[in-house]
């Protein structure tokens, strides 16, 4: 393997040599990527179904289908999202051309987490692509099934003097960090979060950090509880509760407590059958650590569905807990697994300031069959996302930007915003070499005559430039 | 303000789809001393806008502003709370901006950073010299050469540095008479820290105009330099003041290389008749922004983001790009509560007939062109 300098170097040399700009090379990379998805899609099932369980449907729908659609859409964009943006001018500036040019940063590290690891290693790896940049890749260990196919089947895909795997764990990545890069993308925890910004400023690397967050999930009384039970459970439960945009805890009533709760066992047992622990359609945990630290959080409040576990297998069933305690530990860290309680309230209003308390989530979810009720919930707290009446929906969208806001991130991609984010756009002003005398009115001494004019020619209201 | 109406998927045809601008809540501006109004209100401006409540800190070395800032400005605004005077954490140098970062980095805090460097000004052998003269040193002396964005060193061929150094006093005397000391167009270096910074970056190279300095008034004469080494301070650290070095390369490409092997600068010039060559420049180095046969007028269109990218700054701001960088943008989609048939396709036990209907709506986006 080739000493982690030596990769940097090349990676650096080739992307000040310009290989990576011309529309044509990110083309062939992005098409490179797609086909990688194209020729190995049975192998990245199965590796998923290794790592987490993941049934073909969810590793289809969350994680191939979503990575080639990316592709897909930046292929059909690439030139429209490279192109130079002209903008405005006023009077000083009329004969000139103002515009926005995108520039690719360079040399790119991507860290991705486990528990999407197809879709989020490749996504942003399209917007870094598609950009112009050389890429790092710092797959997740823990999904080691997926990390190798990665790491062995990818790089023949794309341009090796562009694109490198580095892989390992938390030493590795430390190391790693403390090199230079001109772009650092991170998805994981809040925790680690601060550790690579804290490694980005060493080398004033501007960054993207998706981190997570306790989802809050706000039932109303007005509404159908099975509908919302439905909804609730697929998203809680979709990847074993390993998602960072799952609702992690349903405020409600009490009274609403009481009808979910049926309709919550009824949606598992649609969902998962009569012995969840036989149906292919529901995940495992990732790894020892995190089973045990969610089976620790069975025993917190009280297990009215579910609650049963089985370490060979690193099964956790689909659980919901009742009369947890804010202090518990389920209410105190991102629960990331098939665990969702229910935490009663009295009033909307007592619902949205137990929200406003806590740190800011990655998504935020009201049900009610009162559109009023959920644009209330929305305009009077903040979050990465929102959806109404149902669950992370709005990660489907591509025309919608994915990021968080406070603990639970920074910046944002998908789509066009992904091509966006890991593009310098530099401000460009070409003016033409003559007409010197136009000029005069702008150098001293001055006077207020000169003055008058140059205000004039400053002025923006002539322009069409207010709507942007 | 207003939400941002996005595409959507059959997926979500029925919904609505939308981005909403959020302010972030509590923000710190920390603004420099050079164009202590400029640069305090234009960010706050941005911030209000988008609806933050805003801690300003603005320089205590332009004490006379921050005097009129703090005593003044708040009888005028709400939510804005100040932090004058305080301990000094510096100007907007690369320096300070890791150390403001790192800060941030253990709140999560996100951060825009306006920093400096080194801006090359590259002068083509094809111009017409007093004009070339004329603009780069208005925009070299404006301000005394206080000024982030300025011109600061000068890359051209050793046949245009002879022709640039007549026009460039010419330029001088014109705008600065012939006694620029007593012209009241000229400015004066902000303290005597930085004023004796800049008399010691005096005696790199050789003084070809100007280098005369006057501690009592912190008077620094508009000054040309030549001859001078790739090792000494002036060619070291921005340079912030009115010296303006001119330095020799051979050709368009040393010229380029030289740019490239330096950090990537806050603003970058090229000044030829030849479009070409200007295009040139531009395509084969990068900076925060760039102007060909300009100084920085771009400043003065809203419509162009000013920003910085590696050692010279992470964001931008100025117009619209003021209201975005202040504000969050949060992605909404609101669903219908009913029609909860429509979901059973995506509802375990799956079958191969689910997936294929998926597959086919998720891809189905109406809209590719945000």
């Amino acid at each position: 393997m080739e000493p982690l300098e030596d990769t940097l170097r090349r990676l650096r040399e080739a992307f000040c040599a310009g290989r990576t700009r011309p529309a044509e090379f990110r083309a062939a990379q992005l098409r490179g990527l797609g086909r990688f998805l194209q020729d190995h899609k049975q192998q990245l099932q199965q590796a998923l179904a290794q790592d987490l369980h993941k049934s073909d449907f969810e590793s289809l729908v969350s994680e191939i289908v979503i990575s080639q659609g990316e592709v897909d859409l930046a292929l059909r964009n690439l030139r429209a999202w490279m192109k130079d943006e002209r903008v405005s001018r006023n009077l000083a500036t009329q004969l000139d051309s103002a515009f926005i040019r995108k520039e690719p940063f360079g040399l790119v590290l991507i860290v991705a987490p486990w528990n999407y690891p197809v879709n989020l290693t490749l996504v942003p790896l399209v917007g870094a692509l598609a950009a112009g940049n050389c890429v790092v890749l710092k797959p997740s260990e823990l999904s080691r099934s997926t990390e190798k196919v990665l790491a062995e089947e990818l790089p023949r895909y794309l341009d090796p003097s562009c694109f490198a795997v580095v892989l390992g764990g938390p030493s590795e990545t430390e190391q790693l960090l403390e090199h230079r890069f001109d772009y650092i993308f991170f998805t994981g925890s809040p925790r680690v979060g601060r550790i690579v910004m804290a490694a980005a400023a060493k080398h004033l690397t501007p960054i993207t950090l998706e981190l997570g967050g306790k989802n809050p999930c706000y039932v109303d009384d007005d509404c159908d509880p099975q509908t919302v039970a439905n909804r609730v459970a697929w998203f809680r439960y979709f990847n074993s509760g390993q998602t960072c945009v799952a609702p992690d805890y349903v405020l409600c009533s009490p009274e609403t407590r009481e009808r979910l709760l049926p309709a919550l066992q009824s949606a598992i047992t649609r969902f998962y059958g009569d012995d969840p622990k036989s149906s292919p359609n529901l995940g495992r945990i990732i790894n020892q650590k995190h089973f045990l630290r969610l089976q620790g959080l069975l025993r917190c409040g009280r297990v009215a569905i579910g609650g049963q576990s089985d370490e060979s297998d690193r099964y956790i069933a689909p659980t919901v807990l009742v009369d947890v305690q804010d202090t518990e530990p389920v209410m105190q860290e991102e629960i990331f697994g098939p665990i969702l309680p229910l935490v009663t309230v009295r009033s909307l209003d007592e619902a949205i300031d137990f929200i406003n308390q806590r740190e800011k989530p990655l998504a935020l979810y009201a049900f009610s069959n009162s559109s009023q009720v959920v644009r209330q919930v929305l305009a009077r707290t903040s979050s990465g996302g929102f959806c109404g009446n149902d669950g992370f929906m709005h990660m489907t969208l591509a025309s919608l930007p994915f990021g968080g806001v406070g603990h639970s991130g920074m910046g944002r991609y998908h789509g066009k915003f992904s091509f966006d984010t890991f593009s310098h756009q530099r401000a460009c002003l070409l003016r033409s070499p003559g007409l010197e005398k136009v000029n005069h009115i702008r150098y001293p001494p001055y006077t207020p005559g000169k003055l008058r004019l140059l205000l004039l020619a400053m002025e923006e209201r002539r322009c069409s430039c207010t709507l942007l | 303000m207003k939400d941002e109406y996005v595409a959507t998927n059959l997926l979500t045809k029925l919904s609505s789809a939308f981005i909403r601008k959020e302010p972030f809540g509590l923000v710190l501006i920390i603004a420099p001393w050079n164009y202590p109004v400029n640069l305090t209100l234009m960010p706050l401006v941005g911030a209000l806008a988008a609806g933050n409540c805003v801690v300003l800190k603005p320089s205590e070395m332009s004490k006379c502003t921050e005097k009129v800032l703090c005593e003044l400005l708040p009888q005028y605004l709400d939510q804005v709370g100040w932090l004058c005077p305080s301990p000094p954490p510096g100007e907007g140098s690369p320096r300070v901006g890791r150390i403001v970062m790192a800060a941030a980095a253990k709140h999560l805090t996100p951060i825009t950073l306006e920093l400096g460097g080194k801006n090359p000004c590259y002068v083509d052998d094809d111009c017409d010299p007093q004009t070339v003269a004329n603009r780069v040193a208005w925009f070299r002396y404006f301000n005394s050469g206080q000024t982030c964005v300025a011109p600061d060193y000068v890359l051209c061929s050793p046949e245009t540095r002879e022709r640039l150094l007549p026009a460039l006093q010419s330029a001088i005397t014109r705008f600065y008479g012939d006694d620029p000391k007593s012209s009241p167009n000229l400015g004066r270096i902000i303290n005597q820290k930085h004023f004796l910074r800049l008399q010691g970056l005096l005696r790199c190279g050789r003084v070809a105009i100007g280098g005369q300095s006057d501690e009592s008034d912190r008077y620094i004469a508009p000054t040309v330099l030549v001859d001078v080494q790739d090792t000494e301070p002036v060619m070291q650290e921005e340079i912030f003041g009115p010296i303006l070095p001119l330095v020799t390369v051979r050709s368009l490409d040393e010229a380029i290389d030289f740019i490239n092997q330096r950090e990537k600068p806050l603003a970058l010039y090229a000044f030829s008749n030849s479009s070409q060559v200007v295009n040139e420049v531009m395509e084969r180095t990068s900076s925060g922004s760039f102007g060909g046969n300009e100084g920085f007028i771009y400043l003065t269109l809203p419509s162009l983001p000013l920003g910085g990218v590696g050692n010279s700054g992470m964001g931008r701001y100025h117009g619209k790009f003021s209201f975005d960088t202040f504000s969050h943008q949060r992605a909404c989609l609101l669903r219908n509560p009913g029609l909860e048939k429509v979901n059973d396709i995506r509802y375990p036990p799956y079958s191969p007939w689910n997936q294929q209907l998926i597959t086919w709506a998720l891809g189905s986006q109406s809209c590719t062109l945000l």
